[in-house]
């Protein structure tokens, strides 16, 4: 018994695999937010009127509102008055118009993430726009994409070439006075994607961002909207690394989606930011909005997400299902471990007719950390035929981890089916010994276990991602039984 | 082959096996009977390398190596094979993926490579004809909703995949119907090899109809009071374990 704690201990201490920050000098903004700092970044972004006035509308708002305190979650205390709300990697005179204008140093990190843009978005048939601190420095296969008459830019790019559209759509779903973050989000945002597919057209690719924290002191604030039109789909694939930090760095992004009359959209968030040590010290604050409306007719909308990183995840991915007959679906596997502390959920809004949602969220609880699932599902006076499933299971690995269910249900129409299911269970030594029995290591045995239990959310991502995934899980849980 | 000398182990403050000796040689087949709570089946996890069981006294040699010395996944891949008595269930982990890692395990442990896909297929549908199982039965959580008779032909078939060289069945034949006991029996006789043993722990003699043991052991109070030939087995059917004992007693 005695090595095998060795053991654990030795895995428990292994360092956070993507920990280290590029030396690239920065053009940061002095800590602190006020009004001017707001206009600053919108200055530096070069961006209409109209959206400087959207920013200040959300921060004076923001300005009346407290922080949210609700969740199953203990937090220090932020002070955001000592966070810089913008950092651009330098770049001589012009911006980087191919791959072979990028910094070195840049593509050196996105190699070490295993995004090599050159060679593995190619082969992978992945477009990927890569966000660096808050400025896209390269979008791949725009070409292919605008053949197809997709569009898929950085954020502030969208702002700038398509801004019809991003006032059309901006803030549709997630109102800038939504909540604390998205206010704040909607005030400072960095950059993030941007993505229309028109009416009719089938996304000839999945979509990927790969979003990476790097300046130290400098909070995160991605915004990314999404409209599928009429009869159009699309599936995006977000997925985050960060280096490692003393310090804890504020995240709170915004996504919206909308899909219109028999669109579909479907996001895929592989979430690794960096959970802090063995000591809980450091790590990422995750504060997400995320929600989706579901607004034309028959239209879908999934999402699913593998979140193993991050101090502090607090993200509702959410689906307002305004159109009949549309669908939400909501897929989730969570893990905390050492002292990472998560509440997520999702919220199933049921507006339309013979609305569908489906609900799937697996918890994964170990060493010291809590897990709590929070989700609602109201069906509305109109939203006659209604049905939902959902399933809530946790695992618990070791005895001083924690995991909770929060399930909140409004029904306000009597024709509505819903179905609820939750189980809690642990690891057994059982199955461990199972399975070791047939020559498997207890680290693998456990993996396997893990993964058989996710089994049901990784079968929704696609290939790429649900290998990632099962390696994320594989790496997050190292030596997490004892 | 196995070598148990003088083998005593407890369970927190309870000493279940109280100088246990047996010897096993390749090829033979060997059958311990027994009462309830004789320490039949602490008698396989000790074996096997559960965690919970103290051993005080005693030594089991395996293969000139010192078993009690290794963690449960060495015992396995150096050819050590439980056949379960309680097979868990592992839901969502494919029984495929469960008997390729397996596999793969010992052969990497041996220096192998990895079975290619095809032939390792190949492989586990030959051994699941034998077993009678069909195709689905591959994509099925590992146990997972199976009745007690597909259980156990999952833990031979487990066995008939991983080849090892001692095989050890822990009451393999409790709650099967006479259909599946036939299976089952065709499994382990498949099995018999003369460089594997079998030790098959049972409470009951009909198992042995199937399967003819080349040595019949009756364990009482952790300890191996008689040992005999396969009529001993039919003896005991007839007469019960109170003879034994008193016989040992005296």
């Amino acid at each position: 018994m005695a090595t095998k704690e060795n053991e654990v201990e030795q895995h428990l201490r292994s360092e956070y695999r993507y920990g280290w920050t590029t030396d690239i000098e920065s053009d940061t903004a002095p800590p602190g937010l006020n009004e001017d700092i707001i206009r600053l970044i919108s200055r530096k972004k070069k961006e209409p009127a109209f959206m400087l006035e959207w920013r200040l509308q959300a921060y004076r708002h923001w300005l009346s509102m407290r922080e949210p305190d609700w969740a199953h979650l203990r937090i220090a205390p932020i002070d955001y008055q000592a966070i810089s709300y913008y950092s651009a990697p330098r770049t001589s005179k012009n911006a980087p118009k191919s791959l072979d204008e990028v910094d070195p140093k840049l593509l050196e990190t996105y190699e070490k993430l295993g995004v090599p843009l050159h060679e593995r978005a190619r082969l992978a048939g992945v477009a990927v726009d890569a966000v660096f601190d808050s400025v896209s420095v390269a979008t791949t296969f725009r070409e292919k994409l605008a053949e197809a008459g997709v569009i898929f830019c950085s954020f502030s790019e969208a702002v700038r070439d398509y801004p019809e559209l991003v006032e059309k759509y901006l803030g549709t779903v997630v109102p800038q006075k939504d909540n604390f973050f998205a206010a704040l989000n909607s005030a400072v945002f960095s950059d993030g994607s941007f993505v229309y597919v028109p009416k009719g057209v089938r996304c000839p690719m999945e979509l990927s961002t790969y979003f990476r924290i790097n300046a130290q002191n400098t909070g995160q604030f991605e915004r990314t909207l999404i409209i599928a039109d009429e009869g159009a789909y699309v599936s995006y694939l977000e997925g985050c690394t960060a280096p490692q930090r003393d310090e804890n760095q504020l995240h709170a992004a915004v996504v919206e989606l909308i899909a219109e009359k028999d669109a579909e959209i479907k996001y895929s968030t592989v979430q690794n930011w960096y959970p802090g040590d063995e000591e809980g010290r450091g790590g990422i604050y995750n504060f997400v909005t995320k929600r989706g409306d579901a607004r034309g007719d028959n239209s879908k909308i999934t999402w699913t997400q593998v979140e193993t990183g991050s101090a502090i995840t607090w993200k509702y991915p959410s689906c307002i299902l305004r159109g009949d007959n549309s669908v939400g679906e909501f897929y989730s596997v969570a893990l905390t471990n050492n002292y990472q502390q998560a509440d997520t959920g999702t919220k199933m809004i049921h507006m339309g007719k013979n609305t569908r949602s489906t609900i799937v969220s697996k918890g994964i609880s170990a060493g010291k950390g809590q897990n709590a699932y929070r989700g609602l599902v109201r069906i509305t006076p109109t939203a006659t035929g209604a049905r939902n499933y959902t399933q809530c299971d946790s695992l618990l690995i070791g005895d001083e981890c924690g995991a909770h269910t929060f399930p909140y249900v409004e029904v306000r129409n009597p024709t509505a089916v819903l179905e609820h299911e939750a189980t809690t269970s642990k690891i057994s030594e059982d199955q461990l010994f199972y399975l070791m029995q047939r020559g498997i290591s207890e680290e693998d045995a456990t993996n396997m276990i893990v993964n058989g239990f996710c089994k049901d959310v990784f079968r929704t991502l696609p290939m790429e991602f649900a290998v990632e995934a099962q390696n994320l899980l594989a790496v997050s849980l190292e030596g997490a039984v004892g | 082959m196995l070598k148990i000398d003088n083998l005593h182990a407890r369970v927190e403050d309870k000493e279940i096996l109280r100088g246990l000796n047996l010897e096993v040689k390749p090829g033979e087949v060997h059958a311990i009977m027994g009462p309830n709570g004789s320490g039949k089946s602490t008698l396989s996890n000790v074996l096997a390398g559960r965690d919970g069981y103290e051993i005080t006294a005693g030594s089991v040699r395996y293969l000139d190596k010192d078993l009690l010395e290794m963690a449960p996944e060495e015992r396995a891949r150096e050819g050590v094979f439980l056949a379960f008595q309680y097979p868990v269930e592992i839901p969502g982990v494919n029984n495929v993926y469960l008997l390729k890692a397996g596999l793969n395990a010992m052969r990497a442990h041996r220096g192998e490579e990895e079975l290619d896909a095809a032939d390792f297929l190949m492989l586990v549908r030959e051994k699941m004809k034998l077993m009678q199982m069909d195709e689905s039965f591959l994509k099925r959580g590992v146990n997972e909703g199976f009745s007690g008779g597909e259980k156990k032909r999952n833990e031979i078939l487990q066995m008939l995949v991983l080849e090892p060289k001692l095989c050890i069945l822990d009451e393999t034949d409790s709650g099967l119907d006479i259909d599946a006991l036939k299976v089952v029996s065709q499994g382990v006789n498949a099995s018999r090899a003369a460089d594997r043993a079998i030790v098959m722990i049972t409470h009951y003699q009909r198992l042995l109809n199937y399967v003819e043991p080349d040595f019949v052991h009756v364990l009482y109070q952790g300890r191996i009071i008689k040992s005999g030939d396969k009529s001993l087995a039919l003896e005991l059917e007839e007469r019960g374990y109170e003879w034994v004992v008193q016989e040992a007693a005296a």
